[in-house]
């Protein structure tokens, strides 16, 4: 997406803000909800190539916004025990352990060799082993050949075998959200920074938007019946203060922002990365004329999106709706003909 | 390689299920479901988090929403073989289709409710009316539709107001297709790839689905002279309902797919069984009217009514299977993006 075309859309102007109102590219949705005067249109960027999956986003959104614990389960995903995106889960810390090809090698984490007797016998003994009490290794003892100031195991290249990939997920506040179009209740509404936010008081708990959003993102809170998903802490942004997550993120993976200010940041973070050599870096959900008219919240992935758990290609469900009305109304009129044909004939 | 690989299954040497893999040349290992049946599309190749679904699924209660979503169509056409009944001088299959709307309306309503919570947050579906909610432009359309049927049953049943009762009567018809026929774009008009991806047929399923449905009750109901409409509703209805069907299976290719494996499947076959099986019997009592008595009818009927119920459990099923396994959702997509280029 260039800059030209967004100048392009923003030049047809009022026009582009009214229509397209079901899919497309929509430059102003607060404008486009009926709103006047508005700030900014307000995101994230959370850029997982600095993030350290210290999950920090996810304790500062739980406690600033109160939301309730979720299961405390150890699921085995690495370091992930949140799983994802949920009524009680508002930012959720994705782990991923990957092997980039190993090209043969051992990746050189076995220790069957090793005698764990003979080296405790040796403890004291060896210039290797310091003796109990000692907590760091004397200067200069390493065993010769041992990678120092590395990361084990290393292949031949410099890389080490394993990599984790974190990455925190959050509510994408769609241009187009599907929970938003399809709540029969106004329960969810746009704000007038452009984000999606639900009104727990008005939520009647029918659970439409739970299979409607694409992302997997809003859902059901047990013992409560209504929904709940990230407000991008509505309450802090109308006094002038960033989300929670954003403020307690301590690489900047999570950055909080005007939306075209984010766009900007982004793609000179990708440009960097590629001259760097990382080519795996990519931007999703940032394009305006995606399946969603482009995500509020979006992301720099170091992999495909699916490997994050997210959609590759996800798609406003209500882009559909018009066809949809009109095959209900010809089956209804078909159902209408069908006894009509019925009753044709006289009775016996 | 080292046995180093910590899964959720403990410490394995292959990889696991669970593993999240990368790149476009690793794919997940899947476990066989349904009983040996081969699946009717290749197995597909595909990365995920830890196999975990992308989609949240829904969150509704199987009893409540399916049997909503049947008894809003055996209301709705239920409603169209009594304003036909009672215009062509059948009196007790116009009661019959009369009271059977009535209840089948007041009874979706209470599943409604109680998938809701509690009644007061009905009230809620009211404030507003959206079109692009199908859910909202539905409880508009039941708010309108439940007093027409039940005036229309209740000035049948007493005897009085004919007038009234003639007027609700075609009311209820006039809106009954349109009750019928709206929980397709209900469904529909969600992310889960079995119900999106059939948006086409699916109004016509439950169009058909919704006259087969009616047709048994008519059939139970009234008397073998008066319940000819009701046959030929089955036959035309059941052929609609099942015809579709194939037609969306064809069509939406993988998200089929959980149409034919466990639940689903067997609430399918018996649907299929059940529907054809009375329509085949409605026809035949047609054939020789009266003289069976009412068993062969009655027999048609409950299996018409069963096979319809059927039908939106293995719809609802199926859509549920699909949101819950990421292949259904990130297949498609991934085909679309690299189709486009990317």
């Amino acid at each position: 997406m260039t800059r030209g075309s967004a100048a392009a859309a923003g030049g047809a102007g009022e026009e582009a803000v009214r229509a397209n109102l079901l899919f497309g590219p929509q430059p102003d949705v607060a404008k486009a909800a009926g709103y006047t005067d508005t700030p900014p249109r307000m995101g994230f960027f959370t850029d997982t190539s600095v993030c350290i999956g210290c999950k920090a986003c996810e304790v500062a959104c739980k406690e600033w916004n109160s939301v309730p614990e979720d299961g405390l389960e150890l699921t085995g995903m690495s370091y992930d025990n949140t799983q994802g995106l949920g009524a009680d889960t508002w930012r959720h810390v994705a782990f991923i352990e990957q092997r980039k090809p190993l090209g043969g090698q051992e990746p050189g984490t076995g220790h069957q060799d090793v005698d764990v007797f003979d080296a405790a016998r040796s403890l004291g003994t060896s210039a290797s082993s310091p003796g109990p009490g000692a907590t760091a290794p004397t200067p200069g003892s390493a065993p010769v050949g041992a990678p120092a100031g590395e990361i084990s195991p290393v292949s031949p290249d410099g890389r080490t075998e394993l990599r984790w990939l974190m990455s925190s997920d959050v509510c994408k506040h769609c241009t187009h959200a599907a929970c938003l179009d399809v709540c029969p209740t106004g329960s969810l509404f746009r704000t007038e920074f452009g984000t999606v936010v639900v009104q727990e008081d008005i939520c009647n708990g029918c659970g439409y938007c739970v299979p409607a959003c694409p992302y997997g993102v809003i859902d059901q809170r047990p013992h409560d019946g209504r929904v709940w998903k990230c407000t991008l802490c509505y309450d802090r942004l109308g006094v002038g203060m960033e989300p929670a997550c954003a403020k307690s993120c301590p690489t900047d993976s999570i950055q909080f922002g005007p939306l075209d200010e984010l766009r900007e940041r982004a793609a000179a973070r990708v440009a960097r990365l590629h001259a760097a050599g990382v080519t795996d870096a990519r931007l999703y959900g940032e394009n305006p004329e995606d399946g969603v008219g482009g995500d509020g919240a979006f992301f720099l992935l170091l992999d495909e999106p699916e490997v994050y758990g997210l959609p590759p290609d996800p798609v406003v469900t209500t882009r559909d709706l018009p066809s949809m009305w009109r095959h209900a109304a010809v089956a209804a009129a078909s159902l209408a003909a069908l006894a009509a044909v019925s009753f044709a004939r006289r009775p016996r | 390689m080292t046995g180093s690989d910590v899964t959720r299954d403990g410490v394995e040497e292959a990889r696991p299920e669970r593993e999240a893999l990368t790149g476009a040349h690793t794919g997940r290992r899947r476990r066989r479901r349904g009983r040996g049946e081969r699946s009717m599309v290749p197995e597909a190749r595909f990365s995920s988090y830890y196999g975990k679904p992308i989609l949240n699924k829904p969150v509704w209660k199987p009893l409540d929403i399916a049997g909503y979503l049947y008894l809003g169509g055996l209301a709705g056409a239920s409603s169209l073989l009594a304003a036909g009944g009672q215009a062509t001088g059948r009196p007790v299959l116009a009661r019959t289709a009369k009271l059977g709307a009535a209840s089948a309306i007041s009874l979706s309503l209470a599943a409604l409710v109680h998938d809701l919570g509690r009644p007061a947050r009905f009230v809620n579906m009211l404030r507003v009316l959206k079109p692009t909610s199908p859910m909202s432009v539905g409880s508009w359309l039941l708010a309108g539709y439940a007093p027409l049927t039940v005036a229309a049953a209740a000035a049948d049943v007493a005897g009085r107001y004919r007038m009234a009762g003639a007027a609700a009567t075609a009311g209820a018809a006039v809106v009954g297709p349109a009750v019928a026929t709206y929980t397709a774009v209900l469904i529909s008009d969600t992310a889960v790839p079995t119900w999106h991806e059939g948006y086409r047929e699916m109004p016509f399923v439950f169009a058909g689905s919704a006259a087969s449905a009616a047709a048994g009750l008519g059939l139970v109901g009234a008397p073998a002279a008066q319940a000819g409409p009701a046959r030929r509703m089955a036959v035309l209805g059941a052929a609609l309902e099942l015809g579709a069907f194939q037609l969306m299976k064809r069509r939406t290719g993988l998200a089929a797919e959980p149409y034919e494996q466990g639940r689903p499947r067997t609430l399918l076959r018996a649907a299929e069984a059940l529907t054809a099986g009375g329509a085949a019997l409605a026809a035949l009592a047609g054939r020789r009217p009266g003289r069976e008595g009412r068993r062969l009818p009655a027999t048609a009927g409950a299996a018409l009514l069963a096979g319809s119920a059927a039908l939106r459990f293995a719809v609802f099923h199926a859509g549920v299977v699909s949101a819950e396994d990421p292949k259904y959702t990130v297949v498609p997509q991934r085909e679309r993006l690299d189709a486009r280029g990317r």
